[in-house]
């Protein structure tokens, strides 16, 4: 007996970015499995090209035509191309200066190289997919990458605490959204997102409620991932427990990744905004106080900046909202224009401070900052960029992100948040400028040991991020104008007029 | 308006009820003579010796691991086999090459692992000692 089994038509050129990046991850295992002795050059090569070939194949994708491909399962839209490109861009960005700190740390082992690649692509998928058993595949190969990661300097206590500590709450996250996935699926008996405006166009089908506790859980396990209070407690000691490296990586591309994610779902549930909103404005408001008031007493750098990339992640949150709030007034712009900047100074700012290792030995308290003026002043110069940026200073980028945000905040009716925001990276002042500070103390007494010398990656790392810090601002207006091109989700509109359709109109084959 | 999901509300419901019964009234009934004896650890039948967190070495955990791995393999492979049987030969093919290219990265893991001696039982290591930062060559490179 033969039965017809369908096969997807497949549109390759929208899988091709993370094809090639996870073939350049298998290419470069396949390198590692010789052992070669000294130096990671071969495998930093071939995943740098790898890379930069997967970055030219996503920008090539800009302008073709948005839809569905491989049966719904990959989804190719500006949205996603963007943050696919942001991604490519962290984890580049993150090889270039991790060499010679993988060294200096005496833990260069060359598996840090594929583990990133494979998250990197783990990442891509999430952004880029409105399938929920997609979106938790992406998760999942993000995420586990990670967990090895956070513990890849295996003799330090530190280390080992972070890894396990991301494993068993990151493990218990993935659960949350397991269950919310399976709470939509259960009434609508399909796995596309589109699944939560169908269920909210019947409400006389009783399902709702079920719905509503799907898109909790899901909307749970995504805060997870991107940090948002009350599901951030892991982030400030897994940052700091990680190598630096690892930290730049983890804060960047995570983020995006579940900000992405987060972006789609609440795209596809903005039906149900009247349940979820409410408790998603408190979030957002805890977020950016909790982040930014924990970030001033602490006294570890890397400490610091988890908690800012925490309050970030209100901001960011804050500019979701007014999205999903108005969709068809305030585009998803404002959003990704916030996460290339945060990217940018977050991976640019752990360069500067993976210089606190040295001969196997790394202090990242901010006395171990002390001197670095001196012994590094291109990298400090470039720090002072970006922190400059993070606090929100008018020439850099963050003054322009958070003032789009700002913006968006108060033409959606969200006022309390707009002033939350700004109050918040008022109080943000102190502690950025504890770390620019630090490193113009002269007296290097307190040190743990000497920094190292910035290399050459190291150098071109921060001159990229400062330079892109600087440019992005002057030229806000064209790179926004370029990130609107098809910003709006696809079926986003519909969806909210005739909320039969799901985001896609693809959905609904019981 | 939950008809669908009642049966399995009620299965859920019928095993709760049964193993909080069968534990609770097993602690309840049961009649309880306690000796120093019957309040030691169980090994085996033997007197228990030394303390039982005793560190091992986490090559029992690598193996297990890999191990957990392979097994989830072939429970991808078996859900395929059953589609592949029935399937027309334009799916066959297609589905064929699809599982091809999921063997492969298996077999390259596989491959990654038997190459860097992660499953030989010693305790050396694969890894150059400049790698791990134990010569001076390390920090002149």
């Amino acid at each position: 007996m033969i039965r017809e089994q369908p096969i997807p038509t497949i549109d390759w050129l929208t899988l091709a970015p993370m094809t090639t990046v996870v073939v350049a991850g298998l290419v470069a295992l396949f390198i590692e499995m010789f052992r070669p002795k000294q130096s990671n050059g071969p495998i930093v090569t071939v995943s740098v090209v790898g890379l930069a070939l997967a970055g030219a194949l996503t920008l090539a994708q800009f302008g073709m035509e948005p839809g569905p491909t491989f049966a719904g399962m990959m989804v190719r839209d500006q949205v996603g191309l963007v943050l696919q490109l942001l991604l490519i861009g962290v984890c580049l960005l993150t090889f270039l200066f991790s060499d010679p700190y993988l060294r200096e740390k005496k833990i260069a082992f060359a598996e840090f190289y594929q583990l990133a690649l494979w998250s990197t692509a783990g990442g891509m998928i999430m952004v880029s997919t409105t399938n929920m058993l997609m979106l938790f595949l992406g998760l999942e190969v993000l995420s586990i990458a990670l967990y090895c990661m956070a513990g890849m300097d295996r003799k330090q206590a530190k280390s080992q605490e972070s890894a396990i500590k991301y494993f068993l709450l990151g493990a218990f996250a993935s659960a949350f959204l397991l269950m919310g996935i399976a709470y939509i699926y259960g009434p609508t008996g399909s796995l596309d997102l589109g699944g939560i405006a169908m269920i909210a166009a019947m409400p006389e089908s009783g399902y709702l409620t079920m719905a509503v506790f799907g898109v909790g859980m899901l909307l749970v396990g995504l805060m997870f991932k991107a940090a948002l209070v009350p599901f951030h407690q892991w982030a400030p000691d897994v940052y700091q427990g990680a190598p630096t490296n690892v930290t730049a990586f983890m804060a960047a591309a995570s983020k995006v990744a579940a900000i992405g994610a987060l972006a789609r779902v609440l795209s596809a549930s903005g039906a149900l905004q009247e349940f979820w909103l409410p408790a998603l404005f408190w979030v957002a408001i805890a977020t950016m106080v909790v982040g930014n008031f924990a970030a001033l007493v602490q006294k570890d750098v890397k400490r610091t900046l988890g908690y800012s990339s925490i309050a970030n992640a209100g901001y960011v949150l804050v500019a979701l909202l007014a999205h999903v709030k108005k969709p068809d007034q305030v585009p998803l712009t404002t959003a990704l224009f916030f996460l290339v900047v945060y990217c940018l100074m977050t991976v640019g700012s752990f360069a500067v401070v993976s210089l606190a290792a040295k001969g196997g030995e790394e202090g990242t308290r901010f006395q171990d900052l002390h001197g670095l003026w001196k012994r590094a002043p291109f990298a400090v110069g470039c720090l002072i960029v970006f922190v400059a940026s993070l606090i929100g200073i008018p020439p850099t980028a963050g003054f322009f992100a958070k003032l789009f945000i700002f913006q968006d905040a108060l033409s959606t009716g969200l006022v309390p948040l707009a002033i939350v925001l700004a109050v918040t990276s008022a109080v943000s002042v102190y502690y950025y400028l504890g770390i620019i500070q630090a490193t113009f103390v002269s007296d290097e007494g307190a040190r743990k040991t000497v920094s190292a010398n910035p290399s050459f990656g190291l150098n071109l790392v921060c001159l990229f991020c400062a330079l892109a810090v600087l440019v992005v601002s002057l030229a806000a207006a064209p790179v926004s104008q370029w990130l609107r091109g098809s910003t709006q989700l696809p079926g986003e509109a519909q969806a909210r007029s005739e909320l039969q359709l799901d985001s896609g109109g693809r959905v609904g084959a019981r | 308006m939950l008809g669908d999901f009642m049966p399995i509300l009620i299965l859920m419901a019928v095993a709760g009820v049964i193993c909080g019964a069968m534990v609770t009234l097993s602690w309840v009934l049961g009649p309880k003579k306690v000796t120093p004896y019957k309040q030691s650890p169980y090994e085996c039948g033997v007197e228990p010796q030394g303390d039982a967190r005793e560190r091992f070495p986490i090559k029992f955990y690598l193996v297990a691991i890999l191990f957990v791995l392979f097994d989830i393999e072939v429970v991808f492979l078996w859900s395929w086999l059953t589609v592949f049987k029935t399937g027309s030969l334009e799916f066959q093919v297609f589905s064929g090459a699809a599982v091809a290219v999921y063997m492969l990265l298996w077999i390259i893991g596989d491959a990654y692992v038997i190459k860097i001696g992660a499953i030989d039982w010693d305790e050396a290591t694969s890894l150059a000692p400049e790698k791990l930062g134990l010569s001076p060559d390390a920090e002149a490179a």
